[in-house]
This record gives C-alpha cells, sequence and structure tokens, in this order.
C-alpha cells in the first residue's frame, strides 16, 4: 500500500529576473525553496496553500513543464529531473496534468475526439479504430456523450471541458495525474461534480493523484494526506484527519479556522492573519512566516525550521513545536519585539 | 460563504444537471458576421470580387485584342467601340485592364505567397526556439526593414534580370519581414498558453506542437497580412514594371501600361488614367477588406 510512486528531494525552482539587452540576472522569484515529499500508489495527496505560494509551479516541475533548479524527482525510483528531452517524452505517457483553468487548457481549433485521442497517437497505443472506440469510451466516463466527438470545445461549459481534459489525462493510463485546481475555475454546484468524477474515477481505476487546490474544503473531499504550503515551503504534512482535528503549524491553524464549521454550536476561535503574504522575490529570512506569525520566536527571524516529524506521520516545520522549552518562552508572547 | 461539504459520494458519474451550454459560434463563423456589418469592408471584398471575376474570365469579357490593336485606331478617345479608349498602338485599353487583372492576381498571389512561405517559417522559428535563433532572425529583418522597400526590390531584380518572374520574386522577397514579425510575435503569445503547455504534456514532439496547436491559432493575424500585403505587392510590382524591370512589353501588365503611355500624357490621357485607376482600386480593395478583416477579427472591437 505504502510503495512510493513519487519522491521528490529538495526540490527548488528560481524564476530568475534579468534586466536589460544581456539578461543581465538581478534576482530571483524563489518559487520553490526547497522541498520535499512523497506519493504512494493509489492515494491522493492534496497540496494547498494561497495563491501564488508555489502549487502550480510544484506541478509543473514535476512533469518537468518547467525545469527544477535543481533536486529531484524520483518516480518509479528514476530521477526524472536528469531525463533528456525525448527521455521525458516517453515518459509523459505516465504522468498526465489537468489544468486549472478550462477555457484555456483546449485548443480551440481542435475537436473534442481528436484532442482526446491526440495522446494515444502520440505514444502510439492501439489502432485508429480503436483509439476512436477508447474515446468514445473515455467520454462515457467521464459523462459526456459519444457523439459529442465531432464538437469544438467552444460548444461546451466549464465543468464539462473540465470533463473533457479529465478524459484526455486518462487516455493513456497514466500512472500518476497531476490536478492543478482543477475545479477552482468553476461554479461550486459544478466544482461538486467534478470533484465527485475525480473520486470516482479514483476509485475505479485506482489512479495516483496530487491534488492542488488553495482551498482545504475542497482537498477534504479527496486526499488522504495533505501538505500545507506557504511561500514556496511546505509547513506541515500529515493525514487529513490527523491535521483537520490538530493542525499544528500556525499557519495550518489559521486555515483551518478560516474553514466555516457545519455544526454551528461548535465555536471556533477564527485566527485572523495580518498583513499581505510577503513577495517570493524577497522572501523573509529565517522561517518565512515569521512577518505573520501569531506565535513568533526570536529564533524565527534568522533560522529555517526543519520539516520534522512531530507525531506519527505528522510532519511539521516550525520552532515552537521544536522543544518544549522554547514552547513556553513562545507563549510569552508580550516579550516579543515581532509585530504580527 | 458556501462550500462544497453537500458532496455526495456516489460511484456513478454525476449526470450534467445545471450545466448551462453557452453556444456560440466559431471565430471564423463570428468574425464573418461582423464583416458583413461592416460597409466599408464589404465594399473592398466586392472591388476584389470583381478582380477575381475578371482574372477568370477575361477572355470572354474583354471586347478586343489585348495585345494586337490596329494602328489606324491608335489613341482614340473612348467611344462606343473602344469604351475607355485605345493607346498608342490602337489596343484597346478596357481589354488590357481586364486581361491584366489576371497578371495582377498572379503577381499578388505569388510574391505574397513566398513572403508568407517564408517569413512564417522565419517567424515560427524566431518565436517558438527563441534566443540566439530569434537574434539572428530578428537582426536579418530589422536589416531588411532599413531599405525602403521599393530600392531593395530594385536592387534585387537588378541583380536577378529584369522579368516578371524576378520582379514577383523580387517583392516576395521585400515583404518577407513583415510575415516573420507578425507570425513571430503570435507564436510567442500563443506559446504561452495552457493548452501549449498541455500538448507538451501529452507527449507531442515540437513539430506536432507547432504544426497542430501553435500555428492554426496564429492563422487570423496573417490572413489579416496577407490581405494587406497583397494590395502592396500589386502596387510594387506595378513599380517595377512601371521602370521596365517587371513585365515586358506586349503583356498588359498595369504598371506596363502605364510605362507605355505616360509618353502620350496630353495626347490620349484616358490611355494612363484607366490603368492607374485599375491599381488604385486593386489596391484600396485589399487595404479595406484587410483593415475589416482585422477589426472583425479583434473582438475587443466588439460593441
Ligand atoms: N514563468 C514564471 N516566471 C516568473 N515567475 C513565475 C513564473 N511562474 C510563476 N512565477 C511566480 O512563482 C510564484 C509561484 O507561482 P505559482 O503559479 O506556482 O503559484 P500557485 O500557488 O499555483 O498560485 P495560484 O493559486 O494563483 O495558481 C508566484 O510568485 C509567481 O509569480
Ligand atoms: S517557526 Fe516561528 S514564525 Fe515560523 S511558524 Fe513556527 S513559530 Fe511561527
Ligand atoms: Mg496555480
Amino acid at each position: 500500500m505504502s510503495e512510493s510512486i513519487l519522491e521528490v528531494k529538495n526540490l527548488i525552482k528560481y524564476f530568475p529576473i534579468t534586466k536589460g539587452i544581456l539578461s543581465k540576472p538581478v534576482g530571483a522569484v524563489k518559487a520553490i525553496d526547497d522541498i520535499s515529499f512523497t506519493i504512494n500508489k493509489g492515494e491522493t495527496l492534496g497540496l494547498v496553500g494561497e495563491s501564488g505560494c508555489g502549487k502550480s509551479t510544484t506541478g509543473r516541475c514535476i512533469l518537468r513543464l518547467l525545469e527544477p533548479t535543481s533536486g529531484q524527482i524520483l518516480f518509479n525510483g528514476q530521477d526524472i529531473a536528469k531525463l533528456d528531452s525525448s527521455e521525458m517524452r516517453l515518459l509523459r505517457k505516465d504522468i498526465q496534468i489537468i489544468f486549472q483553468d478550462p477555457y484555456a487548457s483546449l485548443n480551440p481549433r481542435l475537436t473534442i475526439g481528436d484532442m482526446i485521442a491526440e495522446p494515444m497517437r502520440n505514444f502510439g497505443i492501439g489502432t485508429r479504430k480503436t483509439q476512436e472506440k477508447r474515446v468514445q469510451e473515455l467520454l462515457e466516463i467521464v459523462g459526456l456523450s459519444s457523439y459529442h466527438t465531432s464538437r469544438y470545445p467552444h460548444e461546451f461549459s466549464g465543468g464539462q471541458r473540465q470533463r473533457i481534459g479529465i478524459a484526455r489525462a486518462l487516455s493513456v493510463n497514466p500512472k500518476l495525474i497531476v490536478c492543478d485546481e482543477p475545479v477552482s475555475a468553476l461554479d461550486v454546484s459544478i466544482q461538486a461534480q467534478v470533484i465527485n468524477l475525480l473520486k470516482d474515477l479514483q476509485k475505479e481505476f485506482s489512479l495516483t493523484l496530487l491534488f492542488i487546490a488553495h482551498d482545504l474544503s475542497v482537498v477534504k473531499h479527496i486526499s488522504n494526506r495533505v501538505a500545507v504550503m506557504y511561500l514556496g515551503r511546505i509547513v506541515e504534512l500529515a493525514d487529513y484527519k490527523n491535521l483537520y482535528k490538530e493542525p499544528m503549524h500556525p499557519y495550518s491553524q489559521a486555515l483551518f479556522s478560516a474553514i466555516p464549521i457545519p455544526n454551528p454550536g461548535l465555536k471556533k476561535n477564527r485566527i485572523l492573519l495580518e498583513g499581505d503574504v510577503p513577495s517570493p522575490i524577497n522572501p523573509p529570512s529565517g522561517c518565512n512566516f515569521h512577518t505573520r506569525c501569531p506565535q513568533a520566536l526570536d529564533i524565527c527571524r534568522h533560522e529555517k525550521p526543519v520539516l520534522k516529524e512531530h507525531k506519527t506521520k505528522h510532519l511539521v516545520s516550525c520552532h515552537n513545536l521544536d522543544s518544549e522549552q522554547r514552547r513556553c518562552k513562545g507563549t510569552d508572547k508580550t516579550s516579543l519585539p515581532i509585530n504580527y | 460563504m458556501k462550500t462544497i461539504k453537500d458532496i455526495n459520494t456516489g460511484t456513478t458519474p454525476q449526470p450534467l444537471t445545471d450545466e448551462k451550454l453557452e453556444i456560440a459560434g466559431g471565430l471564423w463563423q463570428d468574425t464573418f458576421k461582423r464583416l458583413k456589418k461592416n460597409k466599408i469592408a464589404v465594399f473592398g471584398a466586392i472591388i476584389i470580387g470583381i478582380l477575381f471575376f475578371c482574372a477568370i474570365f477575361a477572355p470572354f469579357l474583354a471586347p478586343h485584342d489585348p495585345e494586337n490593336g490596329l494602328l489606324k485606331d491608335r489613341q482614340q478617345p473612348p467611344s462606343e467601340k473602344y469604351l475607355l479608349g485605345t493607346d498608342s498602338q490602337g489596343r484597346d485599353v478596357l481589354s488590357r485592364i481586364i486581361h491584366g487583372a489576371g497578371i495582377s492576381v498572379q503577381i499578388g498571389v505569388i510574391s505574397v505567397g513566398i513572403a508568407l512561405l517564408i517569413g512564417t517559417t522565419l517567424g515560427v522559428l524566431s518565436g517558438y526556439y527563441g534566443r540566439w535563433i530569434d537574434v539572428g532572425i530578428m537582426r536579418l529583418v530589422d536589416i531588411m526593414l532599413a531599405f525602403p522597400t521599393i530600392l531593395l526590390a530594385l536592387a534585387i531584380v537588378t541583380v536577378l534580370g529584369p522579368s516578371l518572374k524576378n520582379a514577383m520574386i523580387a517583392v516576395g522577397i521585400v515583404n518577407i519581414p513583415r510575415f516573420a514579425r507578425i507570425v513571430r510575435a503570435s507564436v510567442l503569445s500563443v506559446k504561452e498558453t495552457e493548452y501549449v503547455e498541455a500538448s507538451k504534456a501529452i507527449g507531442c514532439t515540437d513539430m506536432q506542437i507547432i504544426f497542430r496547436h501553435v500555428l492554426p491559432n496564429c492563422l487570423a493575424p496573417i490572413i489579416v497580412q496577407a490581405t494587406l500585403t497583397i494590395g502592396t505587392a500589386i502596387l510594387e510590382a506595378a513599380g517595377l514594371s512601371f521602370l521596365g524591370l517587371g513585365a515586358q512589353p506586349p503583356m498588359p501588365e498595369w504598371g506596363a501600361m502605364l510605362a507605355d503611355s505616360r509618353g502620350y500624357l496630353r495626347q490620349a490621357p484616358w490611355s494612363v488614367m484607366y490603368p492607374g485607376l485599375a491599381i488604385m482600386l486593386t489596391v484600396l480593395g485589399f487595404n479595406l477588406l484587410g483593415d475589416g478583416l482585422r477589426d472583425a477579427l479583434d473582438p475587443r472591437l466588439k460593441e
């Protein structure tokens, strides 16, 4: 069960900022700053965080749609960060992606049939006949009809387009699918339909998913484990249940306190984060959350916390949890000169 | 705040219930609809329609032989027999203009074809691959653009030797930069779209990405540019012919007709005026249609 299919180790992606005609580098957007995680066969790992924290960049690096700056991406033990472009092309059969924006991710000039068959053609799977049959099968699987094959994307609604994107990703039986906020562009009622579809497909074909979302409530319905990201780093990684029951990182606590609770009898203190997310061009030193953290300590400003197991299978990166001693000091907030 | 807490966990895919199907026409249908509303563009299209009609049916439409006239009838003013008069060699101006339409169409299509093919290739290479390929190609294009087109065309024809074929080649070459630039710009923007990224993710090779996903989505600006350029190409080729470097006598090319008759402007003004008018109307037609197409294809101008 817990055989890993993908292992990301110390992945870093900086986008260089260049200036002038000579493209002199003057800085970098630190979109991903050293993250590590694994995805096991058959599970869904949720990846949540605010807009701009590097979720899509992580997904794109895994597919090598972006070249990682450094780090390892082991897919079934093979480091795909080191593959050349033709080897990578062949491996794409095993890793697929569903994009955030269903309006932008379908080529307006191709029919739905051509679009779904394209991955099979690219990898030489089956004959024209069997491809056609598979396209019709897939359309039915995702809840569309086989007569849709000759239509163009503009004839479909957002939710339907996302289903087309899902059918396209499924066509080559991938071993891992990266879902990059597949529902955030859709209406709430349709979000539920699409998430249900993904969930059903996952059960039926025992898919492995990396499910990216900026909203914990979306992740809740589909993920086994969840990684919380902040400004290019993973701050907490745990089973959804444990995370929901007891978020340990101050940032996750704030995120969870923002979810409305169905039971009005239950009261929760809503933790409001102050200030904006700092720029990834010049992230705060030490723990990059210290500018907004209600529990920040002195040490947080100059020392990076490490992602460590604090309970079984519950990883957190926070100085506050590192030692009981510091924890006592940390609760004495009045002694802290940090603005929060 | 609404959340999706009420998701049920049935195992059958949900039917499409409350999703509205938004039917909009495809790009070309919409464009055509908008174009039809633009009276000026329709006027341009009519001129071009007449031009093509003349080009195809010239032998049936022309009342006289375009290349051999009766010397006794030379420099006749417009009359019932010669609707637009005759030139210094007694040839019917109307017949020559009608036959010239075919030559102009040929010049426009072939020279723009050359410019389009080479320009698009360069633009795609430049926009898609970027880096030093882009720098190299764009510098070349800049150098070409630094010369006035007619001078550059003159230089090329002088090297190749005067003939209609060489004039078309020259006009084709001088128009390459326009296409290279426009194609590069649209490739750059299409390259950043998610569907191109998606095509990479589903294992397309560079060639497949370019031909299936990038170029078909750059078509609109290329078509607009081609329409506009046909007009100027005809004008440039007429210019070369006027200087004796393009179509050779007795070919009824409009620029050559101007050159033939320019010495008789006082005695037979009609033999100069009407070919000039034909050139002007043709260029105008292509420009009006091209402008109309550009507006119709740009949804931002949609009211
Ligand atoms: N091609 C790029 N060049 C430069 N910076 C980039 C590029 N792509 C992303 N970034 C930057 O990297 C950071 C992370 O972006 P990313 O798209 O991964 O965020 P995200 O978590 O997916 O956000 P969202 O929820 O809005 O999709 C952002 O600050 C963004 O501005
Ligand atoms: S390390 Fe410090 S600043 Fe960062 S989350 Fe923990 S307490 Fe807050
Ligand atoms: Mg994103």
